[in-house]
């Protein structure tokens, strides 16, 4: 038959097309990708094949870069808000990037002069924080945090504080190697397209895969095994787990001896000593522990968690078995601290791996402190089918990196003498002063929350407008939406945000936002700076913050342009270096006052972490010649060896250097030699934290130094337990358990997490409203139909929105997918858009804080500031009929800013006709 | 399925100049008792003229049912295989042997045997293509039945000869008394077809079951997600989205209108000649024809419809 | 005689939606496109995408399944759309068995939807024309593409190589291995369709070798 439309030729016979490779910014996850140019047009983007990270693969994020490229959401030049307008009202004019340069840079030299912690720099995105928390530094501010503190804070001190690393991309699972993996609470939002990758090759060899989660979704749904548990209570399956293993003695004996503090003794002062070799003692930190979860049996942890106990019993079984029956040995050699050389490694092949799911409650640094021990008594840590390090980690428990801990830290025209956020190892570390009063506007590391290695974003603004600790000046934002899904307690927010005093002032005098896209945030701004996308600038995943290392050794990333940017905008980076330049921050000038870098790329290049370091934000290709792995001079053509090898550099480490990196000499003298870690001492596992006990003495009355005020001591004597306990989260202590009755929880759905534009052509396609989640039972004992509108109620809020049955959930849990509903015009889409019609927030029921014995407190975990936002209790009931069928609550429509274009109403996307 | 308003009236005029015809060719077999030729000629030829105007109608309407009305010169094409590409080759068949039977009377001659023969085989010829573009999906259990053939026939016959007694007030007053029994009688069959079809859908057993449609076999199975939750061509195209008192409402007006009111019409007529009331009869059945269509493609569950249950 | 099909990993597949975005962006640019988006940043946004990945739930709590369910057209080795198309629009490619629309043919008639009895087609709102997966017949035969890189774009993307290509009438090819050794169905195969996607059922490792087996297999009950 005669085919008239040749379907195998090209369309576009002549076309110039064009491949370049850069790193993906659709999410966190960061992987390689090719950008095929069809005309200058994007055609495609696919993974890069030759990257280690995704392996060519991609996820539907990635592929619908081009609807990010193409949004109408888009800023495209720099605004500030109209003379005269208010706050708020949406009104803005277009403002010179040098008019921007010069009103910050009087504004911030100001500042800086006078009291520099007036100046707050916060930011969503959290992998370029060796830049902005360098600019915090040098400006001299403490009050600099990126997303982490109501991400997964929990997570990453839960677990340096007890192992050195952690999950998230400092570390994972093995899978390529475990039998058994255990995947608890929600976990799908980070290193995902590798998880994927890994889950896939597992499941396929025969792997079992058990998901404990109180939904059945995401990865969840491929698991050999679903068991239901009620969000908040995992630490209390993990107790009965720790309970079980002791009780059978199913632990690693040679490795808790020789890697940890297990056989350490406590002393009379509740701090650990070295014991002498085969010292016996009741007080042992096993057997402190041993009688911590004596009580702890799987009936206890069922009467909490829901799960039957017979299930806890077997579950502990199946994961010893696993560990100890189906162990394996490979024949690497290493040589640990001691000097003794191994020929092999122990595999113990039960993997585990949890993020957020553990971490957003306000038990949860407890809760991952039982799972790395439940770990460390499997003898799984940096070992072959269990844990893995990636660098920089393991780091020394804490790294040694430390917040300022007095106002003399803070001084005018001076940069901090170390770090803004880091690891106090004990109460003289805090961030307070001796009455115990926050230096931080987030109270970061102050008695309320001591260890908040992440900072407490989601009490900034609260804390800003009440002027608690004290009053600030410019809040700059970048890439965080605080006035919608990235901030707890929304509504109210929202109203601070605009809130003046008695003299009319704004009580947040000015809030710079740099995004690349209009969010419901950049309404509050005075000023707005338009970002560039991701395919549009330079960007470097360095070791110096989050790489995307492997398990077999370091690796970061860059991006380059591929695209010219679009209308006047610039990268927030080029921002950062012009102020840093504009403000001679030290750093960034030269001995006669010049400016030391011309811009991004050449500070990228050419700063060392010490002059003659040889560290610097890139490892690969260093040294004049470019031979240089790691460490070496600045390399003038780094940037052009990252261009050519897909813009990814990964040192594969000799095997003997790949397990056990705790104690592997080796290892940590290379890890020395390379700034990881400061220190050639072995990182011992701390499953009896010293540092924890530390803060109980000081709450005690224990402790020569910094102490807590009055109403706090009891709050850190408690929570400063050396050991892990199970409590139930915060909130419920606030709550009538009664009259809220479930759990209310969010996910957010694979096509869209960690991706701050769900504003995409293709993607809300997929999800333009979310319902919330409800397992029938549930929903037709208070006559909810399927698809019905409802309300569901906390104590702080109600939302109303509609319903969907779902058998995948358990029945006193409810859930919706997080950050899909959206404010009425935000994101320049149509005010009847579905997502701000249809779609819900959840945040709204949500509270930032908690009044605790009288006082106002962050909502957040009291040992790391963790959001508590998996604590929320609710109730739900029926909408009624002549309620209208929309979401509540509803804001005025935000206005288009100059510069945005019109929405289209027909789209067909086709690169390179226009050419 | 989402009845489609082009086809519904394509068929539904179609149908109507198809018993037209039939019954006109009756009259040419059995005869008319015109007092003149002329009178007779003016007869057929009337007649014949309304069944190409009503099946111009159709085609038309037809045109809106395309996406891309330019090409439908290309859909004779595939006359092998499609009852569709037969359907698009009936029609103008018959339209052209309608237009050849009407110009032969217009000239005052009286059509060869085998024109009428070809014409009366046309109409039918017609049906079957119609009906088998429906009948011919088999797994779309509503359709897939000689019932759907022997329905579109029953209704435009029933259609078609309250129109031929319409017109024969006007044109031939003799057949008024044939027709109008004939007509009363064919009201009744379609009811008895429609009812047969009714009783038939009621008691259908799917073919496929959400459980085959995604391969696992469980006895609880549902949809929470169809991956689009804006909308998709498979939601507009293959759901009615109409609620179960709106298609009782539609079922009541095929009844009412389609069968009830003309038969209760033709009676109050009858033997009177009455040209209002037999208007009014045709009117009741060309509206309760469209409902009667209308819920033809309603009535019709199509298995991808297990894959479009649920958004979220 | 070839017949190219998709072999879909249910064991596997975490829907992700990776094939669905991947599979629009490669299209919507080739020749299968441009895909329309209707009211893109509107309400109800609408546009055609050639694969859709949809979620079921099998059982009831807390004995429940959840299953990712990707589909697209499943290339019949019978396919009802293919006879009933009036122009020869709708066709299925002797060579390698891909079912695809001629769109310069093609009336939007949308009868070979209705005799689709898997969805599988969408018409194309803006040019009025049937689409559906074409197999990235457009990739997979472009020899300026590495050998390995010549599938579709829904199979490079997947994370989870959930998604095999290949030739199952070849029966040393990975998709026939694999619908033989993973016991690969057909999508209701009572309509005699012979749908040449398979998939793949989920297989559960209910536990690791060893004396627990039982143990764990009563626990479930």
């Amino acid at each position: 038959m005669t085919v008239l439309h040749n379907p195998i030729a090209t369309p576009t016979p002549g076309a110039v097309t064009e491949v370049k490779t850069t790193t993906c910014y659709m999410c966190a996850c960061r992987c390689g990708i090719r950008v095929h140019l069809r005309d200058g047009e994007i055609r495609y983007i696919d993974g890069n094949p030759e990257h280690p990270l995704n392996r060519g693969v991609i996820c539907a994020k990635g592929s619908s870069g081009i609807m990010k490229q193409k949004s109408p959401a888009r800023l495209s030049i720099p605004l500030k808000r109209k003379p005269g307008s208010a706050r708020g009202d949406g009104d803005y004019v277009e403002a010179t990037w040098d008019e921007v340069f010069e009103t910050l840079t009087t504004r911030l030299s100001h500042l800086r002069a006078t009291d520099p912690k007036k100046f707050a720099l916060f930011t969503g995105r959290d992998q370029m924080q060796a830049l902005t928390g360098l600019f915090a530094r040098q400006f001299g501010t403490p009050n600099y945090a990126a997303h982490g503190g109501f991400c997964s804070v929990n997570m990453a001190a839960g677990m340096i504080y007890t192992i050195g690393g952690s999950f998230w991309e400092f570390g994972g699972p093995d899978l390529d190697r475990a039998k058994l993996f255990v995947m608890i609470g929600t976990a799908e939002d980070h290193h995902s397209n590798p998880l994927k990758i890994a889950l896939s090759k597992f499941k396929r060899s025969g792997g079992r895969f058990i998901s404990i989660n109180p939904i059945r979704t995401g990865y969840s749904a491929i698991a050999d095994e679903w068991i239901p548990i009620k969000p908040g209570t995992d630490g209390a399956l993990l107790m009965a787990l720790i309970h079980q293993l002791l009780k059978h003695d199913q632990i690693d004996h040679d490795f808790l001896r020789n890697c940890t503090n297990a056989f350490d003794i406590v002393g009379a002062d509740g701090l650990t000593r070295r014991a002498v070799p085969e010292e016996a003692s009741p007080e042992r930190v096993l057997e402190h522990l041993r009688t911590r979860v004596a009580d702890c049996t799987p009936a206890w942890a069922s009467e909490i968690t829901g799960v039957p106990a017979a299930r806890i019993e077997l579950l502990a079984r199946e994961l010893a078995h696993a560990a100890f029956e189906q162990s394996f040995t490979l024949p690497v050699q290493w040589t640990d601290t001691e000097g003794v050389t191994h020929d092999h490694v122990v595999g113990r092949p039960v993997a585990f791996h949890a993020m957020r799911g553990l971490a957003a409650h306000s038990n949860g640094f407890h809760t991952i402190r039982a799972l790395s021990i439940l770990m460390t008594l499997l003898g799984t840590i940096d070992r072959p089918g269990g844990f893995r390090h990636k660098a920089p980690f393991p780091k020394a428990i804490p790294p040694n990196v430390k917040p300022p801990n007095k106002w003399g830290d803070i001084q005018p025209n001076t940069p901090l003498g170390g770090a803004p956020l880091g690891f106090p190892a004990n109460p003289d570390e805090l961030a307070v002063d001796p009455e115990g009063n926050p230096l931080r506007i987030d109270k970061g590391f102050s008695w309320e929350h001591p260890l908040s290695a992440h900072g407490l974003m989601h009490n900034v603004i609260t804390n800003a407008w009440r002027g608690d600790p004290y009053k600030i000046d410019t809040l700059m934002i970048f890439m965080a939406n605080m006035a919608w899904n990235s901030t707890m307690n929304t509504s109210q927010v929202r109203t601070m945000l605009n809130d003046r005093d008695v003299e009319g002032n704004y009580k947040i005098p000015f809030i710079v936002v740099c995004d690349a896209f209009a969010s419901e945030m950049t309404q509050f701004a005075d000023l707005i700076l338009p970002d560039t996308t991701y395919l549009e600038r330079h960007d470097a995943m360095s070791l110096l913050d989050r790489p995307i290392s492997e398990f077999d050794g370091p690796v970061d990333s860059v991006r380059v342009p591929v695209v010219p940017p679009s209308g006047n905008t610039k990268p927030f980076q080029e921002v950062l270096i012009e102020l840093a330049g504009r403000l001679k921050f030290p750093a960034f000038t030269n001995a006669d006052g010049s400016r030391k870098f011309k811009g991004y790329t050449d500070f990228i290049i050419n700063f060392e972490t010490a002059p003659g370091s040889g560290l610097g934000f890139l490892g690969g290709w260093r040294g004049a010649d470019g031979t240089a792995s790691i460490k070496g001079a600045p390399n003038p053509n780094q940037w052009d060896m990252y261009a050519k090898n897909n813009c990814v550099y990964h040192h594969v480490l000799p095997e003997s250097q790949q397990y056990m990196r705790n104690w592997n000499r080796d290892y940590l003298h290379q890890a020395k030699e390379w700034g990881f870690n400061g220190s050639l001492e072995p990182i011992r596992i701390q499953i009896y934290s010293d540092v924890l006990q530390k803060f109980r003495m000081a709450a005690l009355g224990n402790w020569p130094g910094k102490q807590p005020p009055e109403h706090l001591r009891e709050r850190v004597a408690h929570h400063f337990d050396p050991l892990p306990f199970w409590s139930p989260p915060l909130e419920l202590a606030v709550t009538d358990a009664a009259a809220y009755p479930l759990n209310a929880v969010t996910q957010r759905p694979m096509a869209m997490y960690h991706s701050w534009d769900s504003q995409n052509a293709w993607l809300r396609q997929i999800h333009s409203h979310n319902y919330l989640m409800v397992n029938p039972k549930t929903a037709q004992a208070e006559g909810i139909a399927d698809g019905g509108w409802m309300w569901v109620e906390s104590q702080w809020g109600k939302v109303r929105c509609m319903a969907r049955y779902t058998e995948a959930v358990e029945p006193g849990t409810v859930w919706t997918w997080n950050a899909i509903g959206k404010s009425k015009g935000a994101w320049n889409l149509d005010a009847d858009a579905d997502e701000s019609r249809k779609g819900f927030l959840l945040n709204h029921l949500i509270s930032e804080e908690l009044q605790i014995g009288g006082r106002s407190m962050s909502n957040s975990d009291p040992i790391t500031g963790q959001a508590g936002w998996y604590d929320v209790r609710v109730r739900i009931r029926k909408a009624q009929a002549d309620e209208p069928a929309e979401s509540s609550p509803q804001f005025a429509a935000q206005k288009r800013l100059p510069g945005m274009s019109l929405p289209k109403r027909i789209q067909q996307y086709f690169a390179g006709k226009a050419a | 399925m989402n009845p489609a308003w082009a086809v519904i009236f394509l068929t539904v005029l179609c149908g109507a100049a198809q018993g037209l015809t039939v019954a006109l060719l009756m009259a040419e077999f059995v005869g008319t008792g015109h007092a003149t030729p002329g009178a007779a000629h003016r007869f057929f030829m009337g007649g014949a003229l309304i069944a190409l105007a009503l099946s111009v109608g159709g085609l038309i309407a037809s045109f809106f049912h395309l996406g891309r009305p330019e090409r439908a010169w290309r859909t004779a094409a595939q006359w092998r295989t499609s009852w569709l590409s037969r359907e698009v080759i009936a029609l103008p068949v018959f339209m052209l042997l309608l237009a050849r039977y009407a110009w032969v009377h217009a000239g005052g001659a009286s059509p060869a045997t085998i024109l009428m023969l070809l014409l009366f085989a046309a109409a039918f010829a017609l049906w079957i293509c119609t009906a088998m573009i429906y009948a011919g999906i088999p797994f779309i259990r509503e359709w897939s039945s000689p019932l759907t053939f022997i329905n579109f026939v029953a209704q435009g016959m029933a259609a078609g000869f309250v129109l031929a007694n319409l017109w024969a007030a006007f044109a031939a007053p003799r057949w008024v008394p044939i027709y109008a029994p004939i007509a009363l009688c064919l009201i009744v069959a379609a009811f008895a077809v429609r009812m047969m079809v009714l009783a038939r859908n009621r008691n259908l057993r799917p073919q496929t079951t959400v459980q085959s449609a995604i391969g696992i076999q469980a006895p609880k199975v549902r949809q929470v997600a169809m991956g689009a939750m804006g909308g998709t061509f498979n939601t507009r195209e293959f759901f009615h989205g109409k609620t179960a008192q709106v298609m009782m409402g539609i079922k009541w007006t095929m009844m009412g209108l389609g069968f009830a009111l003309p038969l209760v019409l033709l009676l109050a007529g009858w033997g009177m000649a009455q040209v209002l009331l037999v208007a009014a009869a045709l009117l009741a059945i060309f509206l309760g024809q469209l409902a009667e269509r209308w819920y033809f493609f309603a009535e019709a569950n199509h298995p991808q419809n297990h894959y479009y249950q649920s958004i979220a | 005689m070839t017949q190219l099909a998709l072999v879909i990993d249910l064991n596997v597949c975490v829907g992700c939606h990776a094939c669905v975005t991947s599979c629009k962006q490669w299209n919507t640019s080739g020749s299968a496109g441009p895909l329309v988006d209707e009211n893109p940043y509107a309400k109800d946004p609408t546009g055609t995408f050639f694969n859709r990945v949809q979620t079921f739930e099998v059982g009831e709590f807390p004995n429940t399944q959840t299953v990712h369910f990707p589909k697209s057209c499943l290339h019949c080795e019978d396919p009802p759309c293919v006879p009933v198309c009036p122009t020869g629009a709708s066709y299925k490619r002797a060579e390698d068995g891909i079912v695809l629309v001629d769109y310069d043919k093609c009336i939007g008639c949308k009868y070979c939807a209705w005799a689709c009895p898997y969805g599988a087609r969408e018409l194309d709102e803006e040019r009025k024309v049937m689409t559906k997966c074409t197999l990235c017949v457009d990739r997979i035969y472009d020899e300026t593409l590495p050998q390995a890189e010549r599938k579709p774009a829904c199979v490079l993307a997947c994370p989870t190589n959930a998604r095999l290509f290949g030739d199952i009438h070849d029966e040393n090819s990975e998709v026939t291995q694999a619908i033989i050794n993973r016991d690969g169905y057909q999508l209701m195969p009572e309509l005699k369709t012979r749908p040449a996607n398979h998939y793949l059922p989920r297989r559960a490792t209910n536990a690791l070798p060893g004396p627990l087996a039982e143990l764990i297999a009563e626990a479930r009950l």
